[in-house]
């Protein structure tokens, strides 16, 4: 098998997380939960640390030396996330508290201002709740329709169907870059394509993709991309919303307060620039910056290219032995997948199967993944879920395959 | 089903007698928990008809249908559950209390919980739902009594 440049120094790397080295029910933490969010490197709580020891202060307005460093590093988060994705302006980075908050952002001011009565939304059968229900609450306000892409038994979207449901009236086309529960990696550039053509405005859910592949918000063409600094390295209770200027000049604020105002009297209040215009209240200053050093983290460790050639040999390597045991049934076999494995058992419940894996130490997540429309599509309540990152290694792999077959052997 | 002519024993003896069964185990939690679907298994089948929302327990993470009888002076109780270990909670539940007097139920200390330390096996979450399940086990009882002190 071939050389990564991530595998040799795997053991370098899980350095860096010392939250991997410790044993859980008395066995070794392996931790498989990746999709749900990912693990935090020393330099990550080095820096949240590091803020509140020698430099907490509300950035913006500050005159004094610890406001504007706090400001500058706030900032800095910024530019450096707008390269990380390849924004033309540094601007049109949003700082929200998540993937969830962006896409309510973009379903409330921009649905509130552009939606109208019979227009169309286009989302899919794979979308997790966070990109389903604020689209259904903002139809619901404006008499719109909500439109879904099916997918098909390999955990693809029938873009056949895509293309008949585009049309005059579709306003918008929302759809997850990468299926947290399937491990699909869309077709998003020609979706994107398409909603354009038709000249609908488009959206990307981009909380599993960020840690996987790498993101260039021009060459997608999208308008809008929202993901969670969570899964990415960072903290929980950052997000990113990018949007391109324009969109984002011609949208009215989401929600009022600080910071985003530019004057405010009581007969009318003028909003700041972007991005501030949609950043009211004192944001999540110390997470901010902390998910700067994830970036940086993630720049370090040679690129997305070879993070994701390690995840698919891990993928192959638990796709091989899940279907080698009998009764197991994997769920999300797409052609293009990230290290995300989906599977039920045949007479066993998920929730049971997960405990018994904890047992052994092994971390994975079950149930519904925030995905009922799509379990229900494949007639399912649930699934166990094992999803790889850079630090999983392939023995991990090996011993979660052991571990499954065994406790199914037991059972039966 | 119940057998009828048998008297229930007590309270505190099932409960030392489901101490001394999962003593063997120690912390051999996989163990454990095997034994707790395994008793899930033998729980009698629940009809059909009581597997609707009106008899689910709310606060429990999987599905968990309970309905409750008098007979005599005692409450008997039947259930499932969509997991296994789910429905070995419950049926360690059900052989606590039930066939004991309503009275007993309302008062019942479950100490046993604590004693083989099934929140420690079972976490915080499905903690939570083991309390859903005792606290609707006991409002039975409640319900059942004050319709015996109307009668
Ligand atoms: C595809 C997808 N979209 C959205 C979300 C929501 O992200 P968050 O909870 O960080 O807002 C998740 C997280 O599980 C996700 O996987």
């Amino acid at each position: 098998m071939e050389q990564t440049g991530i595998k040799t120094d795997i053991g370098k790397i899980r350095e860096q997380f010392p939250v991997l080295r410790q044993e859980v029910n008395g066995k070794k933490l392996i931790y498989f939960d990746n999709a749900a969010t990912t693990q935090k490197p020393l330099s990550v709580i080095n820096a949240l640390t590091d803020y509140y020891r020698h430099y907490n202060a509300n950035i913006h307005r500050g005159v004094h030396a610890l406001a504007e460093r706090a400001t500058a590093a706030y900032e800095n988060t910024r530019k450096l996330i707008g390269e990380f994705i390849n924004a033309t302006d540094t601007e049109e980075v949003i700082f929200t508290s998540g993937t969830t908050a962006g896409i309510n952002l973009v379903a409330s001011a921009w649905g509130r201002k552009f939606l109208q009565k019979d227009d169309e939304v286009i989302i899919s059968e794979m979308e997790h709740h966070s990109n389903i229900v604020p689209w259904q609450m903002i139809c619901e306000e404006k008499g719109a329709r909500l439109m879904v892409i099916p997918v098909d038994n390999k955990g693809e979207l029938v873009m056949s169907e895509y293309e008949k449901m585009l049309g005059d009236r579709t306003r918008m086309v929302a759809v997850t870059h990468i299926s947290n529960a399937l491990g699909t990696i869309n077709p998003v550039e020609e979706i994107v394509a398409k909603a354009r053509e038709a000249g609908a405005v488009t959206l990307l859910d981009g909380a599993q993709a960020t840690a996987h592949v790498d993101i260039d918000v021009q060459a997608l063409g999208c308008d809008f991309y929202a993901f969670s600094a969570h899964k990415l390295f960072g903290p929980t209770g950052v997000g990113i919303l990018y949007g391109k200027r324009a969109i984002l000049e011609a949208m009215n604020p989401w929600q009022g307060g600080g910071e985003m105002i530019e004057e405010v009297t009581f007969e009318k209040t003028t909003y700041n620039e972007i991005p501030y215009k949609f950043e009211a209240g004192t944001p999540n200053i110390a997470d901010v910056i902390a998910f700067g050093e994830a970036v940086r983290f993630l720049n370090g460790i040679g690129g997305k290219k070879e993070l994701l050639s390690h995840e698919r040999e891990l993928l192959q390597k638990a796709t091989e032995g899940l279907k080698a045991i009998d009764g197991v049934k994997i769920i999300g076999e797409a052609h293009e997948k990230i290290g995300v494995l989906s599977f039920v058992v045949d007479g066993m419940h998920h929730f049971d199967i997960g405990m018994l894996l904890d047992a052994r130490g092994i971390a994975v997540r079950t149930g519904h993944h925030c995905t009922q429309p799509l379990m229900r599509r494949y007639g399912i309540e649930g699934t166990v879920r094992a999803s790889f990152s850079i630090y999983n290694t392939t023995e991990e792999v090996e011993f979660f395959i052991e571990s499954l077959k065994q406790i199914i052997a037991k059972w039966r | 089903m119940e057998i009828k002519d048998k008297r229930p024993a007590s309270l505190e003896d099932i409960q030392n007698e489901i101490i001394d069964e999962f003593s063997i185990f120690g912390d051999d939690r996989e163990s454990t928990i095997f034994y707790i679907m395994e008793l899930g298994q033998k729980l009698p089948p629940l009809d059909e008809q009581y597997k609707t929302d009106q008899y689910i327990i709310k606060g429990c993470q999987s599905k968990v249908w309970l309905t409750a009888r008098l007979e005599g002076d005692r409450v008997y109780f039947d259930a499932d559950s969509n997991t296994e270990i789910t429905k070995g909670l419950i049926s360690l539940l059900i052989r606590v209390l039930s066939g004991q007097k309503a009275d007993d139920i309302i008062n019942a200390d479950l100490y046993f919980l604590e004693k083989i330390g099934m929140s420690n096996i079972i976490g915080a979450q499905r903690s939570n739902g083991l309390a859903a399940m005792i606290k609707q086990m006991k409002l039975y009882a409640l319900a059942f009594k004050s319709k015996m002190n109307n009668e």
